[in-house]
């Protein structure tokens, strides 16, 4: 069995293929059931099905895939450049931070200018911290790859020792939160009684820009072209360092978004533990939706349901959380694996001569 | 734009909490904020989630969901719960105190308690334990024990509830050994074994030949067993990390809190409130002694659980003096309990920084 | 304890803190000199301490404990190569899809193997020390592991800048067209370092759960994995610098905890920054040359290679 790269993608894989991963999941999904003496068919309902059986279902969903996606947008743009920001993590504690600040600092202060400040905060905040992988990249050429890494675990650290230190409640008995926000820096929700919050709107909005931004404007075409061909952007007057400057600021303000939405929308608060690790879930969601706007937005939502679905293992099946971690880590490296066939075109035997051209091992 | 959004809106229209009847057994579901395990405070929960099956039998259907994040998850999985059907709701860490809340205005049929908290509604009720009660009694066996009168402290974070107990340990150790001194360090992780490892390997070479902490694992007692040194753990008995050398562990025990008040909810007694239980409650205790405890020690030691228990003694009586010599507490009096619930300092005999 | 045996223990302490970094950093180190980037340490790590666990326990033998951890990382490792050299897939979405699998494959497998404690590997070898002088206590409680986490970053160097194996692999790194132009197996070759990163990661994951630790519980690596992978860039990918990285980074910890003890107030989250700032700044120092920058880092890392087919 060889690989032959196709000439182009191939529009019939890039949906097939996603399919043939998710059944290949779920066919390994209820081996695993079966062998922790469940039933498969329930467990799969549980997992896949169930929690989109209510509206607050797909409120959840909505509220879970908005950071991924926020990540996930701006992480695609800078891979299309080169520029590997996987520190999504940081960014989005550094805008949860900064857009808390503000909150806090403004504190009782009513007016429609709280929550803009709150949430233009968010975005600075998150900028900044991918602003310092950036100017770090052009002034030192240090790798943004892992210079983003390390500062996510910088700013996660950094949010612990704020919270219990400087800007901890000060009538929260010492425990490790901020007060509360008050309701003018909270974002207002979609629908009374649930918890979405129009930051589905801005990720929802995010992603025809980032397709527009992309496919259509010369800074995306720059962006792309400093991406594919470093030198030819050179040539062509392309800054490199524009486009790494660009893209981190990008990212991490979308990163910074995500955060601030998140402590200004479901938390309410700045606590140690306000990412999951989405920044780097979305590194995921990037790739499984194949670093196309709207390959990301069902990416993100695919996402989203497998964490839902797993809560659903634990309530409704008792299955053990780790259960529903082995299933999420086979899908995605199923999806990831089965992503080859959309570029490429699986050949089993041919000539020889040719088979050598093409394989490479 | 007014399409996608009446398309996400849509479904949501309907989104009315629906409530499934509580016909048959009472339904009661407990938060874990880390996955069981078999040690540490997520596994003193489950013992006692385990002694109302035991107890209370086809009365009632218990689940759990385990490693629930403190930030926006913990609110979904609380309704789901409420959704569920479930009657009682157990949140058992900190963190999930605003979320409780918020679930349970939306809920006011379903009852919620909430460990550790500290605000209350009509239908959540607040829990906690004087873990502190137990640390004074382990000081004075440290105290006992030591030959060089340094014990080590492990801890993850400077809360209210970490410091009530490096305190409590050391004015029980300096009740018998007025020069002992606890060298505290801090991990700032509630579980990560390899540090609290070498922490302990570090308190020991420098002369702590007791060693404790408040931190998730197991680590601390293993370390101290394979250098020879004693440990005293917490959370969950883990004489067999340390069958040597382990003196003994101050336990969490929910078991009869938890029946308690399950009881109360299938007769229908139950009401919001706040228990703050201790010895006298069997909220926390000792766990059977080492072998290596002396039978006269022992007996002291059981002699200080059963004053504090009995109230003539209490871990925060005068005359006690902060780190730098000042008075907090004059001789005769005790620190009243809002000044416990809000510690924010060290007693003389502490090495270490708040 | 005298000042003296105080020193050795500290000094025992720190190498036996350092010993899991070292071995997972310089599996990392090979396999990104070989050009290839695999976020999956901590996954690996994972795996490698409840299978080597698993295995002591079943068969009674940390021996086979110790090689069925390694065949566990390399077997991870395997489907990370299958995926990013054979199936193209991105290595840092694939390295962190492997993470978030041996989160849970390990928790899931371990769950009977709870609650179960062992023997540490130093004890079993030396069962009785009681009546040993205590300077003899502390140096025998280094057990073979931290032995060869310190031989190994020797053998690795040589390794790489003698022998012609070496010499491929670091071409390859360097650019893997120019390596297949010549005639070279440039998957092959990659595929190789990769088995070799998660071997050792399991080695490490095993350390942890055999002979530092010993114990099994869920997660128990807690983000040394993360370490490993920061200590490499702080090492600029040569191996004695890894090892001294990593021994570094445990006696930082080491001395933290003995300044606080001491009653120096340190701030732990802040402390807790340092190996990451330390990584950065080194970055920073290294690659602002960019000469130096092109003799350490290699320059395909993270490039997937797609020769034309």
């Amino acid at each position: 069995m060889r690989l032959e790269r196709r000439a182009s993608a191939s529009r019939v894989m890039a949906v097939l293929a996603p399919v043939l991963a998710l059944v290949c999941a779920a066919a390994g999904a209820a081996v695993l059931f079966a062998l922790l003496g469940r039933d498969p068919v329930s467990c799969l309902h549980t997992l896949f099905v169930a929690p989109l059986e209510d509206a607050n279902g797909w409120s959840e969903l909505a509220l879970k895939a908005t950071p991924l996606l926020l990540c996930a947008l701006g992480i695609a743009v800078g891979v299309q450049a080169n520029v590997w920001n996987i520190g999504a993590e940081g960014q989005f504690t550094m805008g949860a931070i900064a857009g808390g600040a503000v909150a806090l600092w403004l504190g009782p202060t009513e007016g429609w200018f709280v929550l803009p400040l709150v949430l233009m905060a968010g975005v600075l905040g998150g900028a900044a911290w991918g602003g310092v992988a950036a100017f770090l990249r052009t002034r030192f050429n240090a790798h943004e790859i892992l210079v983003t890494l390390m500062l996510s675990y910088i700013a996660v650290q950094v949010l612990g020792w704020l919270v219990r230190g400087p800007m901890q409640d000060p009538e929260g008995f010492n425990f490790p939160q901020t007060r509360q926000f008050e309701a003018a820096a909270m974002l207002p929700v979609l629908l009374e009684g649930s918890r979405v919050t129009v930051a589905a709107v801005f990720a929802l909005v995010a992603v025809p820009l980032a397709a527009l931004l992309l496919g259509r404007t010369m800074a995306g075409y720059r962006i792309r072209v400093v991406g594919l061909a470093p030198g030819a952007a050179r040539y062509a007057g392309f800054s490199e360092n524009g486009a790494v400057w660009v893209c981190l600021l990008l990212s991490g303000g979308l990163a910074g978004l995500a955060g601030v939405c998140e402590v200004a929308g479901p938390i309410g608060q700045l606590t140690p533990s306000i990412s999951p690790g989405y920044g780097f879930a979305a590194i995921i969601v990037a790739f499984l939706g194949r670093l196309s706007p709207v390959g990301m937005l069902f990416a993100a939502v695919l996402m989203a349901l497998l964490y839902l679905g797993a809560e659903g293992l634990q309530i409704t099946q008792q299955l053990p959380l780790a259960a529903a971690g082995v299933i999420q880590g086979m899908l995605l490296l199923f999806l990831l694996g089965a992503d080859v066939l959309t570029l490429y075109r699986v050949r089993f035997g041919g000539v020889r001569a040719h088979a050598k051209a093409s394989s490479h091992g | 734009m007014l399409s996608r959004r009446s398309l996400l809106l849509a479904p949501a229209a309907t989104l009315i909490a629906s409530q499934a009847q509580a016909a048959g057994p009472l339904k009661v579901a407990y938060v874990y904020v880390s996955p069981v395990g078999d040690a540490g405070w997520t596994f003193q929960h489950e013992l006692g989630r385990r002694a109302v099956d035991a107890a209370l039998g086809a009365a009632v259907k218990t689940s759990f969901v385990e490693n629930v994040e403190e930030g926006a998850d913990a609110e979904r999985v609380i309704r789901k719960l409420a959704t569920d059907g479930n009657d009682l709701i157990f949140t058992t860490s900190f963190g999930y105190m605003n979320p409780t809340l918020k679930v349970a205005q939306q809920f006011p049929s379903k009852k919620f308690e909430h460990a550790t908290g500290y605000k209350r509604a009509a239908n959540v009720a607040t829990y906690s334990a004087r873990f502190y009660e137990g640390r004074y009694a382990a000081g004075v066996l440290a105290g006992r024990m030591s030959k060089t009168g340094v014990f080590g402290y492990i801890a993850a974070f400077p809360i209210p509830e970490v410091l009530q107990g490096i305190n409590a340990f050391t004015l029980g150790a300096r009740s018998v050994n007025p020069k002992a001194v606890t060298k505290v360090v801090w991990t700032s992780s509630w579980f990560d074994p390899g540090k609290e490892r070498a922490a302990a390997d570090t308190l020991i070479a420098g002369g702590a030949d007791v060693v404790t902490h408040h931190t998730d694992s197991t680590a601390v007692a293993q370390a101290a067993e394979e250098k020879g040194a004693f440990s005293i753990a917490y959370n969950s008995d883990q004489s067999k990390y340390g069958p040597k050398t382990c003196l003994t562990a101050v336990t969490h025990n929910w078991n009869e809190y938890y029946i308690g008040r399950v009881k109360a909810a299938i007769a229908g007694t139950w009401k919001s409130g706040d228990v703050w239980g201790g010895v006298k409650e069997g909220m926390t205790k000792l766990a059977p002694y080492n072998a290596a405890v002396p039978e006269a020690v022992r007996k002291d030691v059981d002699g200080v659980m059963a004053a504090i228990g009995a109230g003539s003694r209490r871990p925060f009586a005068g005359p006690i003096a902060d780190q730098d010599g000042k008075t907090k507490v004059a001789a005769g009096q005790a620190l009243a309990d809002k000044d416990i619930a809000e510690m924010k300092w060290f007693v003389d005999g502490v090495q270490g920084k708040v | 304890m005298d000042d003296g045996v105080m020193l050795v223990a500290l000094l025992v302490a720190t190498l036996r803190a350092a010993a899991p970094l070292i071995l997972a950093g310089l599996g990392e180190l090979v396999c990104e000199r070989a050009g290839v980037l695999n976020l999956g340490v901590e996954g690996m790590m994972l795996v490698g301490a409840v299978v080597g666990f698993a295995a002591s326990v079943t068969t009674g033998s940390p021996v086979l404990g110790l090689l069925a951890a390694m065949a566990a990382g390399a077997a991870m490792a395997a489907v990370f190569a299958v995926l990013t050299l054979r199936l193209h897939a991105n290595q840092v979405a694939s390295g962190l899809a492997l993470t978030i699998f041996g989160i849970g494959f390990s928790a899931l497998f371990g769950a009977p193997y709870q609650s179960h404690p062992i023997t540490g590997l130093a004890t079993l070898i030396f069962p009785n020390l009681s009546g040993a002088h205590p300077l003899l206590q502390q140096l025998l409680l280094v057990d073979p592991l931290v032995w060869l986490a310190l031989a190994a970053p020797f053998a690795v160097a040589r390794f790489l800048a003698r022998s012609r194996a070496g010499l491929l692999l670091r071409a390859v790194g360097e650019s893997a067209e120019v390596a297949h132009a010549f005639g070279y197996k440039v998957v092959r070759i990659r595929g190789f370092a990769v088995l070799f990163g998660g071997a050792m990661a399991g080695l490490a994951g095993a350390y942890l759960s055999l002979a530092y630790t010993p114990m099994w519980t869920e997660n128990m690596v807690a983000g040394r994995g993360w370490i490993a992978l920061a200590l490499v860039v702080f090492s600029t990918w040569k191996p004695l610098l890894l090892a001294a990285g990593a021994i570094l980074f445990g006696f930082v910890t080491i001395a933290g905890f003995q300044a606080e003890a001491w009653g120096i107030p340190v701030a732990p989250n802040l402390l807790a920054t340092l190996p990451y700032a330390a990584t950065i700044l080194v970055l920073v120092l290294i690659s602002r040359d960019t000469l130096r920058l092109k003799l350490n880092a290699p320059a395909a890392l993270g490039k997937p290679f797609h020769p034309a087919g």
